[in-house]
Formats: structure tokens, sequence, C-alpha cells
């Protein structure tokens, strides 16, 4: 078995197996248009894309490495670094910006701590901005992980926090 | 009406509705039909009304009745639905959205619409083929199949007058016709489902609602231009479309509307999904093909078009998803009867996502040539909160803000042309008095700067320039000339840029100042923000006749401005605050004002 150390998302350096990024590159086959959807594929099941995997699929593809960081970086939906348990995404669509999508991201910062694009220190929270996730006629909205909040205030940013943070003590 | 002895419910589904709860309001239902034993009852899965402004929404049809749509049912309804309505064969008024045998509350909003894109929409079940073909579905695709030659497909599209609905507005027939024309054996259909305009949802809304409506469409073109290949390019941002897109090829490959020898004849065709990784850019025709070849999504120069070389070098032709969405109805229907429809030169519908500063907003879909103002205020029930119509911005990055003046503008390619604007792919956002104009320019710089690709240095720097200009003025630090220079710089980009995103990069800007030009000079003389938006150049302040000291002001301010004992009179110092707004939204008796 190949294994590799990286960081798990509780912080702590283990090891990983690399057997699943080679069965999903066997799945996709090596051809560069299946370069995508592997990093993809690969994320999910990461959580970010470390450098070994980056390495192991470079060579598995015949694509230099450089290339492949090139794509990764290119694409917003690629991260090198661990996120947080859950991701909270703060639509900044043309909708949500006029209904104040700004002062929603700064609540959310505020209550968590974090600046926009960081993960917070008990790695449960990584806030992110995106452009727009389609929801228009609920704005203001945020997604975390697949769910979706309308009609957003700084009352209810601080409820829907406190709501997780209550979930994971139960947890 | 409905036959069937059953009750029929169906939720909506769409990514709208499921937002708004209707998951809940789903699983509620089907927990209590169970524990009900409420046999008679059939309980299924629909798309998207496009009442968005009601979600969640949940259709009935009794047995032998019309077809009733309520509204707000969020999972505390649900009891009383299944009592009043299913049980007692009631109809509960107050909650009537639409209903078909009655005038139901929402009928202004319906009542200029005309329905082809959006047909299915809401009606259907996405997820299940038989919903599909009991409307008719794969009929179209039959028709051309058994028919009609290659040639005459094209030609009933071309007669049709359809043009892209992506925002090009480039006549779909004669498209087509230069991808049939081009030499080799291996050319691929592509649909751009890489919706990526902020404030726009037409496509993820058809895609989710009625995805077999575009297979159907992609199944045809792939015909009239002699393609085996389809893939769909299709935003990572949207997994429920995704999923139902999934399931629709699966069920069509099943049936034998995919696959090789459609309805016996020796046409083959396949499609594949190929999920975005969050690139705007790639919504441009070469930039998406380079992503689906697994590289970095940049634009390359034309010619060679795509309908030559594209992708693997092979002839290729892009449509959008809402241009997909018509084929079908065009087949079935004839080229006439959509010409029939629109203007001289823009032809049928066009889809609207209408959102912003609205009473209603969702999805519509109006004729060409009706006017902004049908659209805002009969269909859209006008401005929220009683405020004042400002503006509507229409084609997102690319497109620009009509002014309320100008709002008896016919929506067609060219009147809206003429404006400034583009009809884009259909974001439409309503603004109102409080939306600041220089601010919304500055949006949408930030988001073209932010995902220009970077490979046209004017298109990279120029934007950027653009930007910090935009952010000076907005933080009260402008500077005389500095209107003059952004329309330079706004020349210079649109002209020295390779594809559509750098090209159209500058129109929101060059649209605020041609239409609210006093508003930049208010922020640069005056150092004041008209629409009271723009933080540096506001103040709040609690107006102390209203305010009785109630004191949650000074508890909810997350920086300590808020000065007061309780039970008197507060007062927020300036230096301290920092405008986050908090201390307004909770403030009851609406002491505090922005001035």
């Amino acid at each position: 078995m190949d294994t590799s150390s990286i960081p798990s998302s509780s912080g702590n350096v283990e090891r990983v197996n690399l057997d699943v990024l080679d069965e999903i590159i066997r799945q996709h086959g090596a051809g560069s248009g299946s370069l995508i959807p592997i990093l993809q594929k690969a994320q999910d099941a990461y959580g970010y894309l470390p450098k070994e995997v980056i390495e192991r699929i470079s060579r598995s593809l015949l694509v230099p490495s450089s290339s492949v960081y090139g794509v990764v970086t290119f694409y917003a939906q690629f991260r090198l670094k661990p996120v947080g348990k859950h991701i909270i995404r703060v639509c900044h669509g043309t909708a949500c910006h006029v209904a104040g999508a700004e002062k929603i991201t700064e609540a959310f910062a505020r209550d968590l701590q974090v600046a926009d694009g960081e993960t917070t220190a008990d790695r449960l929270f990584t806030l992110e901005s995106v452009a727009c996730v389609g929801c228009c006629s609920l704005a203001p909205v945020a997604m975390i992980d697949g769910e979706t909040f309308g009609r957003l205030d700084g009352r209810g940013v601080s409820k829907v926090i406190k709501r997780y943070r209550r979930q994971e003590r139960k947890d | 009406m409905a036959t069937a002895e059953k009750t029929k419910i169906l939720v909506g589904l769409g990514a709208c509705g499921i937002a708004a709860g209707a998951q809940r309001t789903m699983d509620s239902l089907k927990q209590r039909i169970d524990e009900l034993r409420m046999d008679n009852v059939e309980l299924g899965v629909s798309g998207c009304m496009g009442m968005c402004y009601r979600e969640p929404l949940v259709e009935v049809t009794l047995p032998g009745k019309h077809s009733v749509v309520y509204s707000g049912l969020t999972e505390e309804r649900v009891d009383r639905l299944l009592d009043e309505v299913v049980s007692k064969g009631q109809i509960i008024e107050d909650w009537v959205a639409k209903a078909d045998d009655m005038a139901g509350s929402e009928d202004a909003f319906f009542e200029k619409q005309h329905r082809i894109v959006l047909r299915n929409c809401g009606k259907i079940n996405p997820e299940n083929i038989d919903d599909y073909l009991e409307v008719g579905g794969y009929t179209a695709l039959k028709k051309a199949l058994e028919q009609m030659n290659p040639e005459q497909v094209r030609d009933e599209v071309t007669k049709s007058g359809l043009r892209g609905r992506g925002g090009a507005g480039f006549p779909t027939g004669i498209k087509w016709g230069f991808c049939a024309g081009a030499p080799g054996d291996v050319k691929y259909m592509i649909c751009n489902a890489d919706e990526g305009d902020p404030g726009a949802f037409m496509d993820r809304s058809v895609l989710e609602s009625d995805p077999h409506a575009v297979l159907e469409g992609m199944a045809i073109a792939g015909y009239a231009i002699g393609a085996k290949q389809g893939f769909i390019y299709c935003r990572a941002e949207y997994p429920i479309a995704i999923r139902r897109l999934g399931i629709a090829i699966e069920q069509a490959m099943e049936r034998g509307f995919l696959g090789d020898g459609i309805f016996g004849t020796d046409f083959s065709f396949k499609i594949k999904i190929k999920e975005g990784a969050g690139a705007f850019v790639c919504g441009e025709e070469t930039a998406l093909m380079a992503s689906i070849e697994g590289r970095r999504g940049m634009p390359r120069l034309r010619p060679p078009f795509p309908a030559i070389e594209g992708l693997w070098k092979k002839p290729t032709n892009i449509n959008n998803v809402e241009t997909l969405a018509n084929i079908s109805w065009i087949i079935n229907k004839g080229g006439d009867a959509f010409a029939a429809l629109g203007t001289e030169k823009s032809k049928g519908t066009k889809v609207f996502a209408l959102a912003g500063k609205i009473n209603r907003g969702g999805l519509v879909e109006v004729p060409m040539g009706v006017t902004i103002r049908e659209v805002v205020e009969h269909i859209g029930g006008g401005i929220k909160d009683g405020k004042r119509f400002k503006a509507v911005q229409m084609g997102g990055p690319s497109g620009g803000c009509i002014p309320e003046e100008l709002a008896d503008t016919s929506i067609d390619y060219d009147s809206l042309n003429r404006t400034g604007a583009i009809m884009g792919s259909g974001g439409m956002v309503v603004l109102d008095e409080s939306t600041c104009m220089v601010d919304t320019a500055r949006f949408f710089l930030n988001f073209t700067q932010e995902e220009s690709c970077g490979k046209c240095t004017f298109c990279r720097v120029g934007t950027k320039r653009m930007l910090q200009i935009l952010e000076r003025i907005t933080e009260g630090k402008g500077r005389e000339g500095d209107i003059e220079l952004l329309e330079e710089l706004a020349a210079t980009v649109k002209k020295a840029s390779l594809c559509g995103l750098g090209q159209t990069a500058p129109n929101p800007v060059l649209t605020t100042i041609r239409y609210f030009r006093d508003e930049y000079e208010a922020h640069i003389k005056e150092r004041k923000c008209p629409a009271k938006s723009c933080r540096a150049l506001i103040t709040y302040k609690i107006n102390p006749d209203i305010c009785d000291g109630c004191h949650v002001c000074h508890r909810v301010c997350p920086v300590d401005a808020v000065q007061g004992d309780k039970k008197e009179v507060h007062s927020i110092n300036p230096d301290l605050c920092t405008r986050c707004g908090l201390c307004k939204e909770r403030c009851k008796p609406g002491a505090i004002f922005i001035e």
C-alpha cells in the first residue's frame, strides 16, 4: 500500500492512503481530458489537493506538475489548503450584493472570528465568498455545506452559527 | 383536469424551493401521509414553477378536479393542507398561488408570460421520463429523424428566427450550418450550461425542471450538424441540475432516445456531462473547450472558429441551454409559429431571472417586444417596500444599467443594444433608490477583474485600474478627472481584449456614467453618496424624538459606538461606528437613520 503523510482536517499529520487516488485515476483513464474530473474527485476524497496527490496525478497522466498546478490555481473550485468541517459560502451575486451581502460576510466573520477565505482555529468552519448560487429571490443568501439559508440578516447569521455549534457539541 | 382516482401532490424541488424549505415540506408530507395511511395520495416531485417569491410551492390535484398551487407551504402547514384540502376537498384560499379554474392571486404574474422554454417547468417530474413523454417529449426528435433530413431541420430553425440565448444572439440555424458544412467525420455538439452571470438562474431552473427538453434539443442539433457525441458543460455549483441531467441521460439511453440507432434509424447520439470548476470565463466558447480538454480555460483567437476547429480540433457547435430548450417546440410546431412571436428581428420568447428590489421575483418568460416596464411593474409587481424604481441591470457583468426613464424600451436585441446594455443571458436585477450606481459599477468590475483569465493585458490590467478608480470614488477619495479617465480606460479595454469578457467588462461602468453621471459627480465633488449606501460617505444617527432608550442598539453594537443609558436617548459615535448596520436592523421603533 502506498501511503504518504498529509495533514488531516484535524491538523494532525497522519498516513493517508493514495490507493484511493489511484482508483480514481483508473476509473477516469489517463487522457488529458480526465485531468479536471480527477482533480475534482481527488478533492472530494481528500478535502483539498495536497502536494503528494498533485505529484501522483502528474506522474500518472504524464502531465508536468507545473501544468497540473496551472490548472489547479486557474479554477476557483480547487484548494491547496485543508478546509474546515463546514464550508460557509456567502453569495455575492448581484441580487445578494444589493441586498447587503457584504454585511452578511461581515457578520459571519465577526461571529466566527475569521477573515473571509479563512478557517476557524477549531477547524469547524471555513468562510468563503462566492459569485452566485442562483437563489436570487431569497437574497441575501449563504450556503453551508449543501444547505441554503435565505433572507439572512445579522441576527439570522448568529442563529445559524449557534445551530451548527450546538449540533457539534451533540456529536 | 385529472382523471386519475388518486390525489396527486407535487412539491416544487428546485434549488430555490429547497432553499426556502421545500425538502422539509416533502419529508413531512411523506411522513404524515404514511402515518395517516392516505393510500389514495400520490406524492411526487416537480421543478421550478417560477414563483420563487412564494416558495415553497405545492400543487394539489384532487381526483376529477383542476390543480391548485399552494404557496408558502412550509412544513408547519402540512397538516392543515392534508386535512382540509386532501381529506375534506376544500380550498384554502389564502394560500392559493395559482389555480387552473379560478382567479388565483398570482394572475398578474402569469398574464403577460408566454411559456415555450418553461412549458414543462414545475408541471412534470424532472426525474421521470414518462412525465416528459406524456407531454409530447421526444416526438420532435422522432419527427426530425423520420421525416426530415438534417438540412430541413436547420432550415426550420433558421426560419424560426431563433437567436442564441446565451447573450450574443447569433442566429442558431446559421450557426448549425457552419458546423454542418465543415469538413470532417467527427463533430461535437456542446451544450453550454456554465451559467456564470451573477443574478442569473434561468438555465439552472430549466436543467433542474425539464432536463429532457435540453437533451432532446441536443440530439436534434446533433442530427442537424452531423455529430454523434454531445457534451454538457455545467457549473459544479449546480449539483441538483447535474444529478437530474445524469438521471435523464440514463433514462433516455434505456428507452433508446439516446444511444445507437435512435428510432430505428442509423443516427447515433450520446451525451456526457462535464462539470465546470469555477471559472466565469469558461462560458466563452474557446475557453469552455479548453476546459473540457483539461487545460486552463483561456480563450484563444478566432478564427479558426469552433465550427471549423473546435473541441480536440474537430468541428464543434456550442449552444446555450435556453436555445436548446426551444428546439423541440420549433420542430413540432414549425419555425413559422415561433417567428410569429416577437419583433421583426428578435423572434420567440426570452426567459428572465427577475430579482433584486422587486415584489415578485422569479423566473419569467415573455414574448420579445414587451417592455421592461411591463416586466418590472406588471409581472414583477413593482418595487419592494414602496420605494422608487431606479434602474434595471440587464446582462450581468457584460451588460449595463438601464434607467427608469428608458423602462419603456422594448425587450429585443437591437433596442437593448441601443441603450448600451445587452439582452445578455437573462439576468434582470431591479434596483431601487437605495442602490448606489457607482457601487453597482464597482461590484461588476470587481467581478470581471477577478474573473479575467489574464491573457490580454488590457483586460488584466485595465479592469484592475478601473476597479481602483471606482473604489476610491466610493471611498470618498475620488479625484477631478476620474470619470474621464474611466471612459478612456473603458474604450481601450473594449478595443484591445480578445474575448467577450474583456470586450464587455466596461459596459456596467459606461452605462452608469451615461445615465447616472450626477451620482459619480456627487461622490467626487461633494463627497456624498445620494443613495446613502457607500459606507465612507454616510453616518448612522439616532432620531432623539423616536428613540425610547430600549438599549438594544447599545447591546448589539460590536464596537461599542452607541452611547447612552437605559431609558435615555442614545447617540452614535461616528468615529467608532463601522457602519455595519446591526443597530438599524434591530431598532424596533425605527429611530436609527442614515445621513
